[in-house]
């Protein structure tokens, strides 16, 4: 597994690389491109621990995505327009602090993502996939109809929001901080697979009965990694409005959970840095054939096509070889 | 609110549910013969229409686009069956997901690069024109009876092959286990195709169906597969009857709570409140539908897989 | 006031980096692949032929595809500001694209035309000097929509739009001029395509006529369905969903609509007759709407430039208020708030051969300007 290794520096390597070079040659633009990368990558790592760890298909993740940008955007357009949030029961501001925005972002979706595997893990299989469908669904279409926060508009907030020491609408320095959330998200995830909870998890994705007979309940592993999948990908989120300096329905969309898919099997499923590689081959695909012509959907789909038909197990599946470390 | 309104809504919903039916067998029997989860299906949808469109363009015969909506959509079927498909069936639905994920994209903006980003004209025949009075002297539009007709007829074809042919025999011999048929000498790759095709064309029909009362164009597949999903999932997957009765449900739950949601918010609240919660609420609805039955039925209604 | 000086900080820390040498280099994020591309296409189709006609070689324009995505609007808008440093953004089609990019790139000390989307928040309190809409402000043809219902006698009014902010302000706007009663008002699913239920209750209701905003494929879903069901009550509605692109797919179905607009291809002025023609010579189709407002758009934006140097930016904005150009529209002119004041006519819906098309059969409203210019404190 060496080649893993040395492939996971190199990939690490390449978007620090290619964020200074953007830096040192004047390419602003290069640095965001990169930052959504990174907080895709994000995205994907916390799907992928349902996913490819606990073998949970969740086709509802712009469910959490979504929350992380909404709890973003709510928060901070009550802080620019100096309104509260809540008067009653207890007096709750609004706030254009970043770490206060995560560390809500990160308690929301774990509460959701608590919510909706706690319903949805009692189905399986395809009626997992479509169940968390649902539930994204449902907030999507709430969204686009809740009038107070911009319903299908969204929520602009004109300047990024601010983190102790840092000047955030600086390219480089956003890209700093969503990078070092990447490198601690990935040491937790690589922890957390190693750890004893991560090995139940692996044993009871391969054979639910066995762990079932040494004392482990499945169900609560599974919840487990839901939850913490959630909250990962709800991180994202916030990240990701924060980017844009916006929020929409859009990020609830089924399209959205579509897409964070895309980057963990284009990766490679339960491959701790899978979604990085996929995130980053996505972005590039989606920048470099946008340019060829109108129609190049096209080309992303035959390439997606080919991914799936000719790379099973996905770039790292081609790199690192098919079986993954621990199975 | 007159009980003949109603009635009225209640057979709307019929309506729509007949439709999302033809539109979910396919995609029912593809999974339930072959495992497969095919978010394709609604592209077929949308090629049906738009070879309905080209057709009557060409020919001016509304019957001569129904059988091209069927014929392309069946073809495209065998198309990607045997070219894609078929090497999905044994990979996770991971996989395939991904992969007829890819297909939508692919079929999307190969339409419009074929026939342009401009919705095409498609219309019912001067026969199909027009509104009958129904008993209590509810007065229906024509086409829309001719749906419900049309669709429960291909409904009751479906129960009998599958109940009564050779292939019906061997469509449940696959689903109860596939690799026994294999063994049996049955030609499965054969069977795999004719099934897809099968759905293909049901779907490309249905596209065609309910394009002539709405709007041919592209991206028209994606709102109707999400729907079919939903159908399915309720009714318990690979089950046609499970997909018939999931598919009335819906209809029925998508009008009527279009239709009574905000009638029942203004009981309660100012009517500009109870217009938006209700419209907001009936939004969600079907989905709602679909976590409630899964949470205590988590196969769906009928399902056994 | 906290507020404006951290916007000022961010503007001076990315402005000083903007300006080319001569001519004006154009971004225009707009809507080419998906759905609704056939609106940015006619936008930027309009556009261009704008500026071939005008002759001048220092105008660049970077055309990028948005794939009706606000996220994806935004970071065109980022790439647009940070590394192809164009003067001025353009294109955008659909108001919530709109609130996503506009704000940002006018902090950051773009001008951005809008040859579409007119959101209230942009006319009203989110106004800004660099903001200039070509179009209209959201609710006008909806305005003209219930000032045309009481002049045709209309007294009882069906309304419907989608659920989502552009259907709300779409029936204030209608319900703004409209002095008679309301049968019924309801709002429908975003990208709903069957409205079986709605057109029950419509005929339930005991109207005398219908108003309706849904644009694209909702717009056709719902007059083929309404033509279909035996209810015969007038139908009004903006030119949404009776423009040139769309008539087509909708059909004897549209015929005799009266619907509300800026723009008709009959509008009787040179230039624009000049337009219609040289539109179809280009393209082999007639304008729309959207192509009208494109080529406005940057003709608007070359008057400007025969006045003033976009590097000196006061006096370029200066230029573009006096809106010194010959529209297809014949009078236009900014209000304060830098949205349009203009006639909005009625339009209604014929066949001329084979093709369906609009007849102006009068206007609606004259010199409207907006709802909000109270609201703008520039």
């Amino acid at each position: 597994m060496k080649r893993e290794m040395v492939f996971n520096l190199a990939l690490l390597a390449l978007i620090l690389g290619v964020a200074l070079w953007a830096q040192a040659s004047d390419e602003p633009f290069l640095i965001t491109l990169t930052t959504r990368a990174v907080i895709f990558a994000i995205a994907g790592v916390g799907l992928n621990f349902a996913l490819g760890f606990g073998g949970l298909v969740s086709f509802g993740h712009a469910a959490f995505f979504g929350l992380g940008g909404y709890v973003m955007g709510v928060l901070a357009y009550h802080a620019q327009t100096y309104t509260p949030l809540f008067e009653a029961p207890l007096l709750i501001q609004g706030t254009k602090s970043m770490p206060v925005i995560w560390l809500v972002s990160i308690l929301l979706s774990s509460l959701l993502a608590l919510a909706i595997g706690a319903l949805s893990l009692r189905t399986s299989g395809v009626y997992f996939i479509m169940i968390t469908l649902a539930f994204a669904q449902m907030l999507y279409y709430f969204a686009i109809s809740w009038a107070a926060y911009g319903g299908e508009d969204g929520l602009s907030i004109y300047v990024r929001n601010g983190f102790p020491g840092l000047n955030t609408m600086d390219p480089l320095q956003f890209f700093a901080l969503c990078f070092a959330l990447l490198l601690i998200v990935l040491l937790l995830v690589s922890l957390a697979a190693r750890s004893a909870f991560g090995l139940a998890l692996g044993a009871a994705r391969q054979n639910e009965a066995r762990v079932q007979a040494v004392g482990q309940t499945p169900y609560r592993l599974y919840l487990v990694a839901f939850v913490i999948s959630g909250a990962i990908t709800g991180l994202a989120g916030a990240l990701f409005a924060d980017l844009n300096r916006f929020v929409s329905p859009v990020m609830f969309s089924w399209q959205t959970s579509g897409e964070i898919m895309v980057f963990v099997i284009l990766g490679g499923v339960g491959r701790i840095f899978g979604p990085v590689a996929g995130a980053v081959l996505f972005i590039l695909l989606e920048h470099l054939l946008g340019g060829l012509s109108a129609y190049w959907h096209i080309y992303l789909g035959a390439i997606l096509l080919g991914v799936v038909l000719f790379a099973r197990g996905g770039l790292y599946g081609l790199i690192a070889g098919r079986e993954v470390a621990h199975d | 609110m007159s009980l003949i309104l109603l009635v009225e809504q209640t057979l709307n919903g019929l309506q729509f549910g007949v439709m999302l039916f033809l539109m979910a067998a396919g995609l029912t029997l593809v999974f339930g013969v072959m495992g497969l989860i095919n978010l394709a299906h609604g592209s077929l949808y949308m090629i049906g229409a738009f070879a309905a469109a080209a057709m009557a363009q060409a020919s001016g015969s509304f019957l001569l686009a129904l059988a091209a909506s069927l014929v392309c959509a069946a073809f495209a079927g065998v198309l990607i069956e045997v070219l894609v498909i078929r090497r999905l069936y044994d990979r996770d639905h991971l996989d395939q997901v991904l992969a007829t994920f890819a297909l939508i994209l692919i079929f999307s903006e190969g339409t419009r690069w074929l026939f342009g980003s401009f919705p095409l004209f498609l219309d019912k025949p001067e026969w199909l024109s027009g509104t009958v009075i129904l008993p209590f002297g509810i007065e229906y539009s024509l086409y829309r009876l001719a749906i419900i007709l049309v669709g429960l007829a291909v409904a009751a074809g479906l129960f009998w092959m599958i109940a009564r042919t050779r292939v019906g025999i061997r469509i449940r011999a696959g689903e109860n286990d596939r690799e026994m048929i294999a063994a049996l000498g049955v030609n499965i790759s054969r069977l795999y195709t004719f099934v897809f095709a099968l759905g293909a064309a049901l779907a490309g029909f249905a596209g065609a169906l309910v394009g002539t009362i709405q709007s041919v164009q592209v991206g028209m597949g994606e709102p109707v597969l999400i729907l079919a999903f939903v159908v399915i999932v309720i009714g318990g997957i690979g089950s046609i009857k499970g997909a018939f009765i999931g598919a009335l449900l819906v209809g029925l739950t998508e009008t009527l709570g279009r239709f009574l949601l905000p009638e029942a918010f203004a009981l309660v609240f100012d009517p500009a409140t109870a217009r938006s919660v209700g419209a907001s609420l009936a939004s969600m609805s079907i989905y709602i539908l679909m976590a409630g039955v899964l949470i205590f039925r988590p196969k769906g209604l009928f399902g056994s897989a | 006031m906290k507020l404006k000086s951290i916007i000022l900080a961010a503007t001076m820390a990315t402005a000083a980096t903007g300006v080319t040498a001569e001519g004006v280099k154009v971004g225009m994020i707009t809507t080419l692949s998906g759905g609704g591309a056939g609106l940015g296409i006619d936008v930027r189709d309009g556009f261009m032929l704008a500026v071939a006609q005008s002759g001048r070689d220092d105008i660049e324009v970077v055309i990028e595809d948005d794939q009706r995505k606000p996220d994806v609007a935004v970071q065109l808008s980022d790439k647009m500001i940070q590394s192809e440093k164009v003067d001025i953004l353009t294109g955008i089609i659909w108001s919530n694209l709109a609130m996503a990019v506009v704000p940002g790139a006018v902090a950051q000390g773009k001008i951005y035309l809008s040859p579409n989307a007119g959101p209230s928040a942009l006319a009203g309190q989110a106004c800004h000097q660099n903001y200039f809409n070509v179009a209209w402000q959201n609710d006008n043809l909806h305005e003209a929509a219930g000032a045309y219902a009481n002049d045709a006698g209309h007294t009882n009014s069906f309304i419907l739009a989608p659920n989502y902010p552009a259907g709300k302000d779409a029936l204030t706007g209608f319900k703004r001029f409209f002095e008679g009663d309301l049968a019924g008002e309801i709002y429908t699913k975003l990208g709903q395509t069957d409205y079986a239920a709605e057109i029950a209750q419509i005929r339930a209701s005991g109207a005398d006529s219908v108003f309706f905003f849904l644009p694209g494929g909702m717009g056709i879903s719902f007059l083929k369905q309404y033509a279909d069901s035996g209810v015969d009550l007038p139908v009004v509605g903006p030119a949404f969903s009776f423009d040139q692109g769309i008539l087509q797919a909708v059909g004897d179905a549209a015929l005799g609509v009266k619907n509300t607009s800026q723009w008709s291809k009959d509008i009787d002025n040179a230039t624009n007759k000049a337009f219609v023609e040289s539109f179809q010579d280009e393209y082999g189709r007639l304008p729309s709407l959207y192509a009208s407002q494109g080529f406005d758009t940057a003709n608007l934006m070359i008057s400007a430039m025969e006045k003033a140097d976009i590097s000196d930016q006061e006096a370029f904005r200066a230029a573009l208020k006096e809106a010194d150009f010959s529209s297809t529209r014949g009078d236009f002119a900014f209000a304060a708030n830098n949205h349009p004041v203009q006639d909005i006519y009625v339009r209604e819906v014929i066949k001329e051969g084979d093709v369906y098309t609009n007849k102006i059969i009068g206007v609606a409203l004259e010199d409207r300007s907006n709802a909000f210019l109270d609201a703008c404190k520039m």
